[in-house]
């Protein structure tokens, strides 16, 4: 299409400039060769910045990555590959010396008529101008593309659903059942609710025990501890990060307290004290999972998260989870 | 020529062993009589040594007390931790530690072998705790090892074993650390690194954990240009570095300045 479009373009007859005056600039020889370098390196331009945004949009690419790097740099290389190419071979050049502060009318028109002259060696000029502006709009719109990950535009209402519920059992990577007597103190689990998509972002949980009495959870969540067993969403609510750090003091009086901390920019949330942010840039405390132990001693969710999952949006604290 | 030459040789392969070998005066080295069980000198080592901040006994000082030479004494129990922890800390020189309130880092170790045999027989002995770990790295894979070391180690500790950070404390490179000390950190969680029991990695997997740490000390670099394994950051500054050179280089060629 944007070959067509070059192609119609580039049709329509230049006017003929009308030379009245004497040439300051010797006339230039046109250069048809170069001109067409030109235009191949535009359009190779412009394919590359079409690649990125395909590659962008097509995840089953392998090295996805690494295929938008190698296409937005040849993009790139291209286009100053095509610059280059004007500026050696096709721009005629002349220096003079020029004072400053001296603005005349006569001046400037010269000087007009210097940058007219300078374009005589390209005998298609429309069609290379059109041919770059190609190459300069796809290479925007690939830079653009990424625009389209940001989420949903205005209805955010997914951004709030997890797949936890009353019920939901915890399951660890292999699928196993957690048994709450398998969660042990000074150390964490990450847990994932049983037969659900865990690339969800509400999927992954962390899970850490503590003796209760260490405990000092909101009021509201007396029971959301059963045994002293904790677990709270795996994502950072500052940039979505996995939580993968865990802190325990060996010797509480003199050490940090217990905290699960997130590897990005690391956000530092109180695991005794229902996820409360104590360093770094999170902006709430991280979401907490209510959890019960049932009859045959495995670990169930006894409800929703306490807060939205994952990093904040617009109007994050108007709404509860829903499973 | 050949004697001094001999003689700097003979100085070269004394050196560490002088340097290791005896004891240095940070710490109060204790004369027993020869004969003595390991348990008793541990006792007494213990008493000049370690009683301070974890108390008569090994029974900890939860509350801050002036102590010997105006220190400060505060420290948990050892009663249970067994040989294990105790040969961690001592091996890696993290005890004696000069103030109870900061971190614990790799230092000289400043007993000798069989003091340090005899401290760790003494705090074994004030009750029944795990003894010091045996693993087998040879018989672990490094494939597996890196996938565990991945999943419970590298939040911390960087996927090169290079160490790094926690909020308020430093995760420890592991270039020094020695296949058991590995096994008794990943089991006893020294500071305030997690403790990881048998049924989050088991043996065969820590003895896979282990192979890798112990790869990842001299790593294959395929690149060829480690840059200290510091990861991404260091690397893109580097590549931006050899970028900026290579476009003001471009610019240079391109520019009239270099055929005027």
């Amino acid at each position: 299409m944007i070959a067509f479009v070059v192609l119609v373009l580039g049709r329509f007859r230049r006017r003929p400039r009308l030379d009245s005056k004497a040439r300051i600039v010797p006339p230039g020889v046109p250069d048809r060769r170069a001109e067409n370098i030109v235009l191949l390196l535009f359009v190779c331009a412009t394919l590359c910045a079409a690649a990125v945004i395909v590659v962008y949009a097509w995840d089953a690419i392998p090295n996805q990555t690494q295929f938008l790097g190698l296409a937005l740099g040849l993009s790139f290389a291209f286009l100053s590959a095509a610059c280059i190419v004007i500026g050696r071979r096709l721009v005629v050049t002349e220096e003079l010396e020029e004072d400053y502060g001296t603005t005349h009318p006569e001046e400037e028109e010269t000087l007009d008529q210097l940058a007219a002259e300078g374009g005589d060696r390209f005998t298609r000029k429309r069609l290379l101008v059109v041919a770059g502006a190609g190459a300069g709009t796809v290479l925007g719109a690939a830079l653009l593309t990424p625009v389209a990950s940001l989420g949903p535009v205005l209805d955010v209402s997914s951004l709030y659903r997890t797949p936890w519920r009353r019920g939901v059992r915890l399951v660890d990577e292999a699928g196993r059942v957690f048994l709450a007597d398998d969660v042990e103190e000074d150390t964490f689990y990450t847990a994932y609710p049983e037969h659900a998509d865990r690339e969800q972002m509400g999927a992954p949980l962390v899970v850490v025990r503590f003796k209760p009495a260490e405990l000092r959870l909101p009021e509201d969540r007396g029971t959301w501890a059963p045994d002293g067993i904790v677990a709270y969403s795996k994502i950072c609510t500052h940039a979505g990060c996995a939580i993968a750090l865990y802190r325990k003091p060996t010797f509480a009086p003199v050490e940090p307290k217990p905290a699960l901390i997130c590897p990005c920019h690391y956000s530092t949330f109180d695991a005794t004290n229902g996820g409360e942010v104590l360093f770094g840039p999170a902006g709430r405390p991280l979401p907490q999972l209510p959890l019960a132990i049932d009859g045959s001693g495995e670990l169930r969710a006894a409800g929703n998260f306490s807060g939205a999952v994952g990093p904040s949006w617009w109007g994050v604290r108007n709404h509860g989870p829903r499973s | 020529m050949r004697r001094a030459l001999t003689l700097i040789a003979l100085a070269l392969v004394c050196a560490p062993a002088a340097a290791a070998d005896p004891p240095s005066p940070g710490v109060t080295h204790v004369k027993v009589p020869a004969g003595t069980p390991p348990v008793a000198w541990g006792a007494q080592l213990f008493g000049a040594n370690c009683v301070t901040c974890h108390g008569p006994n090994g029974q900890g000082i939860l509350t801050p007390v002036r102590g010997v030479g105006d220190q400060t004494g505060l420290g948990p129990s050892l009663v249970g931790v067994g040989a294990r922890a105790a040969d961690f800390y001592l091996r890696t020189g993290y005890m004696p530690l000069d103030d109870p309130h900061s971190q614990p880092r790799r230092s000289r170790v400043l007993f000798s072998q069989r003091e340090l045999a005899a401290l760790v027989a003494y705090v074994a002995s004030l009750g029944p705790g795990p003894r010091v770990p045996s693993p087998q790295p040879e018989r672990g894979s490094l494939a597996d090892g890196q996938e565990s070391f991945t999943e419970h180690c590298a939040g911390c500790h960087q996927i090169a074993a290079e160490g790094g950070y926690v909020t308020n404390a430093v995760a420890p490179s592991l270039d020094q650390a020695s296949p058991v000390e590995i096994a008794e950190a990943v089991r006893t969680g020294p500071y305030l690194m997690p403790r990881f029991s048998e049924k989050q990695i088991s043996n065969a997997e820590l003895d896979s954990v282990i192979r890798y740490v112990t790869y990842a000390k001299h790593p294959d670099d395929r690149g060829g240009w480690a840059l200290g394994h510091l990861g991404p950051v260091p690397e893109g500054l580097v590549t931006w570095f050899i970028g900026i050179v290579l476009l003001v280089a471009t610019c240079a060629v391109i520019g009239r300045r270099f055929h005027a």
